[in-house]
Order: structure tokens, then C-alpha cells, then sequence
């Protein structure tokens, strides 16, 4: 049957992820198209309830793994490829994320199939799918089709919302047997937040702020147009690994996913993973020294030039206008 | 220790990349450089090395690509690898993610590393996926997107950020490790490096030196297949312009915000 195969991953505490959610709802529209089965696959520790609630988003069935740990992609490889092997899926997907990047890239190597990430969307021509994925910086859109069974297809973040639909799915526990080399990787430590707790989801305005900030003090200059305009401080990935703002503050590919009603990006090159966490936004102005930055191809209002210069005298400028 | 760093050639981030509508491939044209995100991947090696903490007797610059990719490889070296290795064959040619993988760790196997690190895209397939493929067919363990790595006595300790937040992962060697770009700040090669690089050894490898079952790679042996390329969905271009008077652009912008009541 021309299953698709869905990973559902889920916290610490057993919630799942959105994305996840998302491509199980997408996988349930396909399958209903091309006369087959969406099904999940879960590891870890998932009560009974909460894998037979996967139901809800489309899934059939859910094939639950207890002793394959959550957090790591080659135990989650052994799991998927087994279920595909046993099950004949013909097709595995996965929401937007890391880790889904990482088990695809794994089940292609094991099953010998074809690949396709950053897709954006999925249809069904004659009977099969195909991917359709931005290339280039987003300057063109590839539909790419498989000639392997399975066939991967990586989801981009928030490609698919999750939909609710009733139901609840039918939970197979399996046992699989883990590969010797997915046992050599050993979580020591899972999800630690870094830096303060900071509240970006609720705020109407958002300055964010990258690398072209230049360090950790100069996160006062986005703090004080924030401030001026009543908003919070959003952060890039880069400047999130290199210490200069919290975690919490991130936004993208694996940070957060905001939409507020201004995004005003300092020193943001406006990279893909960036990009997906932000581009709902309702209007976007960017400051970039760069004209080629691809964040001019998606921004409302481009300003070329030093952050430095514009941006204190914005936030007077602001100040003056609010009294 | 030996270390393999896996290193491509990318069209220049200067030049307007475009798809040839004729093969539905990448059009490879125009000047072409070492992908960035690699040198971090050969600086973590330099960095291993340099710590000490483990003896590191030999870093190997491997890539797969057309005869030009020498020049990567001599970038490579001059950065620090001690030799290179150039998978090279026209059977090779348009091999998608799967195919390159496969390649990739066979022209691996030839070498036997203990560790082998990567960037986390190529700048111009962004695929992002290349490690953990490669790392399957090794039958060894892998991460993506690693920024911090300590070495011991046969193992790593890795971190990385990825949905939830920080994650540290124990890994055990041999290993395949794609390193984020906020991992270090590659060092620019001397002038003595760059003028020596070519008299490093460099291998030159084809398909079936390495034992590459050609069926399985190139257009033919790849699993996907481009079906057709579309412009991207149409948005109205933003507004763009050059801050010439800052006094001026200031008042542009906080008029552009009045005029959408966000001041
Ligand atoms: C799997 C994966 C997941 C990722 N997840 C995320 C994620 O969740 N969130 C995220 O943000 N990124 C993520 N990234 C990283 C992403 O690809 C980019 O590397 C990152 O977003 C770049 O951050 P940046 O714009 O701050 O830095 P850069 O790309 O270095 O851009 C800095 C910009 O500042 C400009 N600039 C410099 N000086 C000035 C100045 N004085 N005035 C004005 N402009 C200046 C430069 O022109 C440049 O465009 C991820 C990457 C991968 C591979
Ligand atoms: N043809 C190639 N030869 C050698 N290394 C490669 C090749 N393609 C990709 N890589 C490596 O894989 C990483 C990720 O690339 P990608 O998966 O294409 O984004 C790159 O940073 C390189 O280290």
C-alpha cells in the first residue's frame, strides 16, 4: 500500500512537536489522494493516550518504539527503516526541524532512496508524489520526483499546519533492534536553555538582531529601539551560539516562529533558517550594509547602510515622536 | 588521530546563481571558490590538532567534483590539511544527495579516518544532509550542526542547538561530525601556505579506484529527478533604498512606520 510514513517527535515532556503535527496532517490529505495510509512513528516513552491521540492529526496507525531513545537520529533510522520494510511505506515524512533532516538523510543512506529537503510543499502527480523545494536562496522552485521506494521528503519549518480532523489511531508497539553505530552517540544532556527567559511570542513589535550587531554590548542599541518602540529583542542563530543574547530570543529553524505586527531586523543577513520563523511577519524592514543580503529579496522597507549610524538616531528619532 | 575534512568547490557567493534549463542543473559556470562553511570544518580539525589533547598525525582534505575542484583543495591545505584527496569521474556527474553520500563514504573507507568533519551546507545545494549520509554508509555515528566539540582518548563531546535547545551528545570514534559555522573564526592562510599548498600531495581517484559501483551514482543512479523548475511564488518587492543622509533615512523610515501606525 502507498503508506506515508510520519516522524512525530516530541519534549521531554512528551508533547509533540508542531511541525511534526503538521506533516502528519499533510500526510494524511496526501495519502487519502493517492489511495494509501499515514502512520506515525514514535520512540521513547509515549503513553498510551498521547500515541493513540496522533489519531486526531490522520494517523492510522502508530508505531510506538519504547527502548529507541527520543533526542537522537540513527536509533529513530533503525525504527523508521524497519516499519518501512516491514510495513512497505512508500514514502517517509518529516515536519520541519533538525532532526528530522538528520533521520531522512539516515533512511536515505539505509533504504538506498531519493531525497528532497527544505520542501515547501507536496503534490500528487500520477499517482506519486512530488516535492516541490526552493533552491538558490529561494530564487527558484524545483519539483523533484523519485524513482526509489521509499521516496524522503524533509518538510521546511511551518511548510504544514497541524489540522485536527478527530480519531484516534491504532498503537503497534514494535521492537526493533538498534544498529551498533546508533548506540555509540549518548545523550548527555537534552534541550538546555541558555541565557535568560525572555518572552518574544506576545510582542506586537519585534527588533531582531544579528551578527552584524558586532557584539554582545551593541544588543543595547536593539534593546533601546525596542524599547522606544514598545517591543522586545528577537536574536539570529549566530548570535545565539556565540553567547551574545538568550535562546529564548530566537527565532527560526530551531527556534521560535513569530508573525508580529512589525519585525525591524538589525544586521540580519536573512538567511533561509532565519527567514521561515519570520517571513508571517506583517511588515518587515530591514538595516543591512549589504545590498545583496538576501533579506532585501523579502523585506517591505530596505534600508542599505551601518546599523550603527541609522539605528540610535531611529530610536531618538521614535522617542521624540512618542514624547 | 587521522582526521578527513570534506571539502567542495561552490560557485562564488558574488555571482548570481542560476539552474541551466537544459540539464536542470546548477549552472557551474563563473568563479568558483571554496565553500565557506568548510573552512570551519578544517579549522575544528586545526584546533583538535593544536590542542594537544589527542595526536592528530594527519588532516586529509577530500572532495568529489570536476577537474577545477583542485583549487578547493589547494585552499584546503594552504588552511592547514597535510595532504588531499580528489574523487574525481564523469560517471559521477549530477549525482543528487543519496549518490554523492555513497561516493563520498567510499572514497572514505580508502582512508580510514577516526574522524570526519564536514560544514553544515554546501553554499550552493544547501542540502544540509551530505554527514549524515555519508556517516550511514560508514556505519558510524554522526551529528549535524555541532558548535563546540571537546576531544578524549577515543570519543567526542559534542553540543549543538536543536529544537529544544542545547543538546551535549557523547560520541564514540570513528565518527562523522558537521560542524555549525558559530563553531570558530577561521584563520586566513599565510602567504607561505598558499604558495606551498601545491606541492602538498594530492591523490587523484576515480570511480573505480574507490569501488564505486557506477550504477548507483550520476544522473542515471540518482533517486530523484528534477521534474521541472518554477520561478518562486510572485510578492511584491519590499521597498529598498541607500542611506545616503542619515537625518533623511531616519525620517523615511519613521514616516514608512506612521503611515502603518506602528509608531
Ligand atoms: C540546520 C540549521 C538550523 C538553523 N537554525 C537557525 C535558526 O533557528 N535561526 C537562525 O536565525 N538561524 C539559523 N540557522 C543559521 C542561519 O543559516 C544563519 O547562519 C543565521 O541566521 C545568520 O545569522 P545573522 O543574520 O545574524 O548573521 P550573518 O548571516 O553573518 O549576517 C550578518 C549581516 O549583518 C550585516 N552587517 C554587518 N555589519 C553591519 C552593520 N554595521 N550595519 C548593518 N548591517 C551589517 C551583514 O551585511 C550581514 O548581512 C540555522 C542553520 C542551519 C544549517
Ligand atoms: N561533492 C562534495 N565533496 C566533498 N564534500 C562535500 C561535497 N558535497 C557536500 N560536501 C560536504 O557536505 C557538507 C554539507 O553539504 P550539503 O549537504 O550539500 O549542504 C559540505 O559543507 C561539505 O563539507
Amino acid at each position: 500500500m502507498a503508506g506515508i510514513l510520519v516522524y512525530a517527535l516530541h519534549d521531554d515532556a512528551g508533547n509533540f512537536n508542531k511541525n511534526s503535527l503538521g506533516a502528519l496532517s499533510e500526510a494524511a490529505k496526501l495519502a487519502e489522494q493517492i489511495g494509501g495510509e499515514a502512520a506515525a512513528v514514535v520512540v521513547g516513552d509515549v503513553s498510551d493516550d498521547a500515541a493513540a491521540g496522533l489519531g486526531a492529526y490522520g494517523a492510522k496507525r502508530v508505531f510506538r518504539a519504547k527502548s529507541a531513545p527520543e533526542g537522537l537520529a540513527q536509533p529513530i533510522v533503525d525504527v523508521m527503516a524497519k516499519v518501512i520494510k516491514d510495513e512497505g511505506f512508500s514514502y517517509a515524512l518529516f515536519g520541519g526541524g533538525l532532526l528530522g533532516f538528520e533521520i531522512g538523510a539516515g533512511l536515505t543512506a539505509r533504504l538506498n532512496a531519493g531525497v528532497t529537503m527544505e520542501v515547501t510543499a507536496v503534490k500528487v502527480q500520477d499517482g506519486k508524489l512530488v516535492a516541490e523545494r526552493p533552491v538558490l536562496q529561494d530564487s527558484a522552485v524545483v519539483d523533484v520526483g523519485y524513482v526509489s521506494d521509499p521516496g524522503i521528503i524533509i518538510g521546511r519549518l511551518n511548510a504544514w499546519v497541524p489540522e485536527e480532523r478527530g480519531g484516534t489511531a491504532e498503537v503497534v508497539d514494535i521492537d526493533v533492534e538498534l544498529s551498533p553505530w546508533s548506540t555509540k552517540a549518548r545523550m548527555v544532556k537534552r534541550g538546555e536553555q541558555r541565557g535568560g527567559d525572555i518572552n518574544i511570542e506576545d510582542a506586537d513589535i519585534l527588533v531582531g538582531g544579528g551578527r552584524g550587531l558586532g557584539d554582545a554590548e551593541s544588543f543595547k542599541i536593539a534593546e533601546d529601539l525596542a524599547e522606544a518602540l514598545g517591543g522586545a529583542v528577537a536574536a539570529t542563530r549566530a548570535v545565539v551560539d556565540a553567547g551574545w543574547y538568550p535562546y529564548a530570543a530566537q527565532i527560526g529553524q530551531t527556534g521560535k516562529t513569530v508573525a508580529p505586527k512589525l519585525y525591524l531586523a538589525l544586521g540580519i543577513s536573512g538567511a533561509i533558517q532565519h527567514k521561515v520563523g519570520m517571513q508571517n511577519s506583517e511588515n518587515i524592514v530591514a538595516i543591512n550594509k549589504d545590498p545583496n543580503a538576501p533579506i532585501f529579496e523579502f523585506c517591505d522597507l530596505g534600508v542599505v547602510g551601518d546599523l550603527h549610524k541609522i539605528a540610535p538616531k531611529l530610536t531618538e528619532a521614535i522617542k521624540a515622536k512618542k514624547g | 588521530m587521522k582526521i578527513c575534512c570534506l571539502v567542495k568547490e561552490v560557485p562564488d557567493a558574488a555571482v548570481q546563481k542560476r539552474i541551466d534549463p537544459n540539464t536542470m542543473r546548477l549552472d557551474r559556470s563563473g568563479e568558483k571558490n571554496l565553500n565557506p562553511f568548510d573552512t570551519h570544518a578544517l579549522e575544528a580539525a586545526m584546533q583538535i590538532r593544536e590542542s594537544g589533547v589527542v595526536q592528530v598525525d594527519e588532516i586529509v582534505a577530500v572532495t568529489m567534483g570536476p577537474e577545477s575542484a583542485v583549487r578547493a583543495l589547494h585552499k584546503a591545505v594552504a588552511l592547514g590539511a597535510d595532504r588531499s584527496v580528489h574523487l574525481t569521474d564523469p560517471a559521477l556527474e549530477g549525482s543528487d544527495v543519496n549518490a554523492t553520500g555513497y561516493a563520498l563514504a567510499k572514497v572514505l573507507e580508502s582512508e580510514q579516518p577516526d574522524l570526519v568533519l564536514l560544514g553544515q551546507q554546501s553554499d550552493d545545494g544547501e542540502c544540509y544532509t551530505i554527514g549524515a549520509v555519508v556517516a550511514d554508509h560508514l556505519q558510524v555515528p554522526s551529528l549535524t550542526q555541532v558548535i563546540k566539540i571537546d576531544v578524549a582518548e577515543g570519543k567526542l563531546t559534542c553540543e549543538r542547538q536543536a529544537e529544544y535547545g542545547y543538546d551535549t551528545v557523547e560520541v564514540e570514534l570513528p565518527a562523522v561530525i558537521s560542524v555549525g559555522d558559530a563553531i570558530n573564526e577561521p584563520r586566513y592562510p599565510s602567504l607561505k601556505a598558499i604558495m606551498g599548498a601545491k606541492k602538498k600531495p594530492l591523490d587523484t581517484k576515480s570511480a573505480a579506484d574507490v569501488g564505486i559501483d557506477t550504477s548507483e551514482v550520476g544522473i542515471e543512479g540518482s533517486k530523484t529527478r528534477v521534474l521541472a523548475i518554477n520561478p518562486p511564488p510572485a510578492k511584491e518587492p519590499g521597498e529598498v533604498f541607500e542611506d545616503e543622509d542619515t537625518d533623511e533615512t531616519v525620517n523615511k523610515i519613521v514616516a514608512w512606520l506612521e503611515e502603518r501606525k506602528l509608531v
